[in-house]
């Protein structure tokens, strides 16, 4: 019995280095060490033996079970590691090949730029006011000093539905709304919007472009926050070494009135294409809201005072991302607007 | 209004200054510098030269052989121009010159003659054409006889000088004379500055004698004064005058004539000549025109004049428009021996209203319109009659015919240096401030803490303390101006609820592949309501400036498509875009149209390329409406929606939705009518437009969270054979209301349309899923639930169950 047990012994050894994958070992595990192998067979013929020897022979049979056992375990974990590289091995990929692509679109650059000058101002305290894009003439342009006849109108030529209707020429008509519906009491707004004038459509003309313009007023406003507000906006938008300065204009509701310069962003002020050597580019227009204008939305202007500016985002985008014809902005050209997918912090 | 800086000096000390840098001071302080012009453009070698002898080219009828003096030398010159003549002095750009067009003068051989350089029309010296003199528009520019040959021909004609072309805002009128600019610059250097002086002497007869005069308007036309010189002798002016004319851009004509314009640039007071002869009646009446009444203007047009337009007459006819410009039946001729000198104020209304009835904006006309100054009428009249005398040869007649009713006077501002300084956040003195009234020539008086201010009558500007505080502001620099934030209560500030939303939607379509387009809002009238979403009258443009922008668009898509076409057009593989925008539609109470802010997007071609694993897709109806229905689902409105197959015109009867919202109609999606691609050059495409301002003002139930299911779920599938017709949406309804409370989730997950089923008929299979909240389902509760959706399905629906 013991011959037969070491017979029985190198024969599953021998099987279990034979076998070359995991199923095979698996079933040398059954053949041998299962309910209905020779092994289990070998102990459950014990009782046949007398009982002096049952001891010493079960120590025997379960020695050869734990070898055999052990043989195996090694060898299995042999073969899963071989089975696992070779799994790797079938399962690698070209990591090169492309992606499957994730399609997403993007803001318009315009919508961009005016968000980006929306959330600027939010973040200090403005709201953002619309309104309608077909106007009245008196909101265009009787409610900010501007009367029938002004020569101021001349700068303006517009789209008129009638006599008194009119595609708004600015969004100054949001700040008469506001000022009108605010009953006297101070404002802090944005108006972003679509604008239209009278032009014909080149290089640097479109009858429909967009206006943001700002407007604050309160106790005490004066022409150093004007001053301090522009300056927070060209450094955000524009870098924080960004000077400006203001030069005196002319708006109708506004006096004083000046334009804002700011130091040119791509050569820093020493003259380039983009200044056209001046150092400066002009961004926006501002000024001291006009007492006529306070009047007539019913506003105090010896108690309250206000400044308001407005700029073109189109132009600033043109300035920002180099873009050299409005036109792109409404030609809507795929090769175009998809280059304003990437963010720029 | 172009500034010769040369003829500026004649008024102004400007201690040397560089232009560039004259202009930065300008500029800075109130008056935009648009363009800084070196007149001599870098010429060099440019000289006069003596035409000594002229004689045809033997080889050539256009072309003269000239033997020209040059000062160093006589030397040959072979000259095209018609007008070459022995005996002239003429300029000569000398081999090794190059003129402004980038020519460089070189010795030639012109058909076997030599010739060393080039004798010069203006043109050729960057003079625009339409202001050379008419006798040498056409040929070479002659220079008086007693010009030095070989003299810097440039220092000859002026052309060592740089202009300033100022670009003027409408509030700045008094800047549209030299003497205007004078001030400013005066003001900004502290310098004083020089009136021309005026001395003459006058005939013994006197001008109310010879002329008389009625003001029949005297609202718009408050000052009238008239000068008359007799005996002058017309001709060519002097070269330094039309040089100063060609400078400010003006073209020069006869001495008279260019003495009124030199005049009106100087004192930006325009004047008018008339021959007296020619008026026939010594008189001059200025009255409204009569109706209908007819005048042929210098520039040769015949007007058509209205009754509110105010014209000149000779008390029987109209000799000029008043303001805006002379007649041709008064004109100065050569033959002319007796003028009329008119300096007057018209009222800017009247002459702004004709100039613009009759589309004629003159220098005379731009200034009128935004008010000369009233005490400078009878001044400029003085100098145009000194200067017509000193260069016409011209007796000047004693007196003036004068009516005058004008209010000379000067606007009075008060202002406290308090409000100065609170508006512009600084602390300038009192002294600082009345120094720079004082730089302006502002009368004032400081008394009881306040400025009390005569605002100059060339400064109609200045009106209200306001101008007050900008005129120190600008004179004291902005850059002194400190930079603060405004103080008082912070408030939050923020977007409204609508306008956080809109960003939303924006990035949610984005994010779903679409790529943000803006286009125009006018379009034509046959494109406006095309895909509309309701039926309103369009708005549309008085004065349209083409047909294609006539009228305002009642939906996005037509010029989404545009778009669309151009792209395609262009080799792009896709299109898949979106808008949002307002829609203009009809009429609200106030007048104005009912503008809606609508979204729409437009998708064709590939949807997805991703060839090398087997993935390609191009768009299709689900593709579309899967985005749409994830946009609802994003704002919280997903069980508010519905599909309804419709037709619209334009997009395919057979593939055409309408959106509905808590059952009202929100907008569209479909296909492209295969007409109107083929219109448009597109394949398959997909369009869809929504109220935007309806899906964002929609009242949401609000956010709660419901318990994550502890217990599992059961599915159980169902598939139908049905009418091809029959909607799957009409069978899930049907599903969804047998299924109880326990169905938690209905999902078509198959549709076979093909060749094995009968026709007409089709395969769609159902995913249900049961779930309670509360406890594990058993099998029977679910063969519950479950078997009335069959019999439901069979009694409603019209289908067969497979097995």
């Amino acid at each position: 019995m013991q011959e037969q047990l070491q017979q029985l012994k190198q024969e599953a050894i021998g099987k279990i280095e034979a076998a070359s994958n995991v199923k095979e070992l698996q079933d040398v595990r059954v053949a041998y060490l299962g309910k209905k192998g020779p092994i289990t067979d070998l102990l459950k013929g014990m009782g046949k033996l007398p009982a002096e020897e049952r001891p010493k022979m079960g120590a025997l049979v379960n020695v050869v079970r734990e070898e055999v056992t052990s043989v195996l375990d090694e060898r299995l974990v042999l073969l899963e590691d071989a089975a696992i590289q070779q799994q790797l091995e079938n399962e690698s990929i070209d990591v090169t090949l492309p992606g499957r692509p994730a399609k997403t679109g993007n803001h318009h650059p315009l919508t961009r730029v005016v968000e980006e000058i929306e959330d600027l101002f939010i973040s200090m305290g403005y709201e953002i006011a619309e309104g309608p894009e077909v106007e009245k003439d008196y909101y265009n342009f009787e409610a900010l000093n501007l009367p029938k006849g002004h020569p101021a109108r001349d700068m303006q030529d517009s789209f008129y539905i009638s006599e008194d209707i009119l595609l708004r020429t600015h969004t100054s008509p949001v700040q008469a709304r506001t000022m009108e519906a605010k009953g006297g009491e101070p404002i802090k707004i944005i108006c972003p919007g679509k604008v239209y004038r009278r032009d014909s459509d080149d290089a640097t003309h479109s009858h429909q472009f967009t206006q943001i313009e700002g407007l604050v007023i309160g106790e005490n406003i004066n022409m150093s926050d004007l001053k301090g507000t522009l300056s927070v906006f060209a450094k955000k938008m524009f870098g924080d070494d960004r000077e400006i300065r203001l030069r005196p204009s002319f708006f109708p509701f506004t006096e004083p009135s000046v334009e804002m310069d700011i130091s040119c962003f791509k050569c820093g002020g020493s003259g380039c294409n983009v200044c056209k050597k001046t150092g400066w580019l002009e961004i926006l227009g501002a000024g001291m809201v006009h007492p006529n204008v306070l009047e007539m939305a019913g506003y105090d202007s010896k108690r309250l005072s206000g400044f308001a500016f407005g700029m073109g985002p189109e132009r600033i985008a043109m300035l920002k991302y180099g873009v050299e014809d409005i036109r792109h902005f409404y030609t809507n050209d795929v090769r175009f607007v998809s280059q304003f997918h990437r963010t720029e912090v | 209004m172009l500034v010769s800086t040369k003829w500026l000096a004649d008024y102004i000390d400007t201690k040397g200054l560089d232009p560039a840098e004259l202009a930065e001071k300008i500029t800075r302080s109130g008056i935009e510098v648009d363009a800084v012009i070196d007149r001599s453009h870098g010429m060099t070698n440019v000289v006069v030269g003596h035409v000594l002898e002229c004689e045809k080219h033997p080889e050539a009828d256009k072309l003269s052989i000239c033997q020209v003096d040059v000062g160093e030398e006589v030397t040959q010159i072979i000259c095209g121009a018609p007008n070459i003549a022995k005996g002239q002095k003429v300029i000569v750009a000398r081999p090794g010159a190059v003129l402004p067009g980038g020519m460089k003068i070189k010795k030639a051989k012109l058909r076997g003659e030599e010739s060393n350089g080039m004798i010069c029309s203006l043109q050729e010296l960057a003079i625009e054409g339409k202001l050379v003199p008419k006798a040498y528009a056409e040929g070479i520019y002659v220079l008086p006889v007693d010009t030095q040959a070989g003299a810097d021909a440039l220092e000859v004609l002026g052309l060592h000088d740089t202009v300033l072309e100022l670009g003027l805002t409408p509030n700045r009128a008094d800047a549209m004379s030299m003497l205007g600019v004078a001030y400013e610059v005066g003001a900004i250097l502290s310098e004083d500055m020089k009136y021309p002086e005026i001395t003459y002497s006058t005939s013994s007869e006197s001008a109310e004698n010879v002329l008389k005069l009625r003001v029949e308007d005297m609202d718009a036309n408050p000052l009238y004064i008239a000068k008359v010189v007799k005996n002058v002798k017309i001709g060519e002016s002097p070269l330094w005058l039309q040089q100063r004319l060609m400078a400010a851009g003006v073209r020069p004509h006869n001495n008279v004539v260019d003495v009124t314009n030199y005049v009106l640039m100087e004192y930006g007071q325009p004047l008018h000549a008339f021959d007296y002869d020619r008026l026939q009646t010594g008189e001059i009446v200025v009255r409204a025109a009569r109706q209908g009444e007819k005048i042929t203007t210098l520039d040769t047009q015949e007007r058509e004049l209205a009754s509110h337009q105010l014209v000149i007459t000779n008390g029987q006819e109209a000799v000029a428009i008043a303001g805006v410009m002379g007649g041709a039946n008064s004109e100065v001729h050569e033959g002319t021996t007796t003028i009329v000198i008119e300096s007057a104020y018209f009222k800017p209304a009247s002459v702004r209203q004709t100039s613009k009835d009759h589309n004629l904006r003159s220098d005379a006309s731009s200034r009128f319109e935004k008010g000369v100054d009233p005490n400078r009428v009878e001044a400029a009249a003085e100098r145009a009659a000194q200067l017509i005398a000193e260069l016409a040869g011209g007796e000047i007649l004693q007196g003036s015919v004068v009516v005058d009713e004008l209010d000379k006077s000067q606007k009075e501002v008060v202002v406290s240096p308090d409000f100065i300084n609170n508006r512009l956040g600084m602390k300038i003195s009192l002294e600082d401030m009345t120094s720079i009234l004082s730089r302006l020539k502002f009368e004032f008086e400081a008394a009881n803490g306040l400025l009390y201010i005569k605002a100059p009558t060339r400064r109609q500007d200045i009106q209200i303390e306001e101008d007050i505080v900008e005129e120190i502001a600008r004179i004291y620099g902005y850059d002194e101006i400190p930079i603060t934030l405004p103080k008082g209560e912070s408030t939050p500030g923020g977007l409204t609820p609508y306008q956080a939303q809109r960003r939303i939607v924006r990035n949610y379509l984005e994010g779903a592949g679409l790529q943000q387009a803006i286009t125009y809002s006018l379009t034509s009238k046959e494109l406006a309501q095309s895909f509309a979403l309701e039926a309103a009258p369009v708005t549309q443009l008085l004065m349209p400036m083409s047909e294609d922008r006539s009228t305002l668009r009642q939906s996005l898509i037509p010029h989404l498509l545009e778009a669309a076409t151009y792209n395609i057009a262009r080799k792009a593989d896709a299109v898949t875009m979106f808008e949002t925008g307002s829609v203009f539609l009809g009429e609200t109470s106030e007048g104005l149209p009912h503008e809606e802010e609508h979204v729409a997007a437009v998708m064709t071609g590939k949807w997805l390329d991703h060839s090398w694993q087997g993935e390609r897709k191009t768009v299709d109806f689900f593709v579309l409406k899967g985005i749409i229905e994830g946009l609802f689902a994003k704002i919280g409105l997903d069980k508010h929606m519905s599909f309804e197959q419709a037709q619209m015109d334009g997009l395919h009867p057979g593939r055409t939705a309408t959106i509905k919202l808590a059952d009202k109609m929100i907008g569209i999606v479909g296909q492209l009518h295969p007409t109107e691609q083929k219109k448009r050059d597109l394949k398959e495409t997909y369009v869809m437009e929504l109220n935007l301002a309806k899906l964002l003002t929609f009242t949401l139930e609000p956010l709660l969270y419901t318990p994550v299911p502890r217990f599992p779920s059961i599915s159980r599938d169902i598939a139908l054979v049905a009418e091809r017709a029959k909607a799957a949406g009409e069978l899930e309804k049907i599903i969804r209301s047998a299924g109880g409370k326990l169905l938690k989730d209905v999902r078509v997950f198959d549709l076979y349309e093909g060749e094995k089923m009968e026709p007409g008929q089709k395969s769609v299979a159902f995913s249900l899923t049961y779930e309670d909240p509360e406890r594990t389902l058993t099998d029977e509760e679910v063969v519950k639930a479950h078997s009335k959706v069959l019999k439901a399905l069979e009694e409603q629906g019209n289908v067969q169950l497979r097995g």
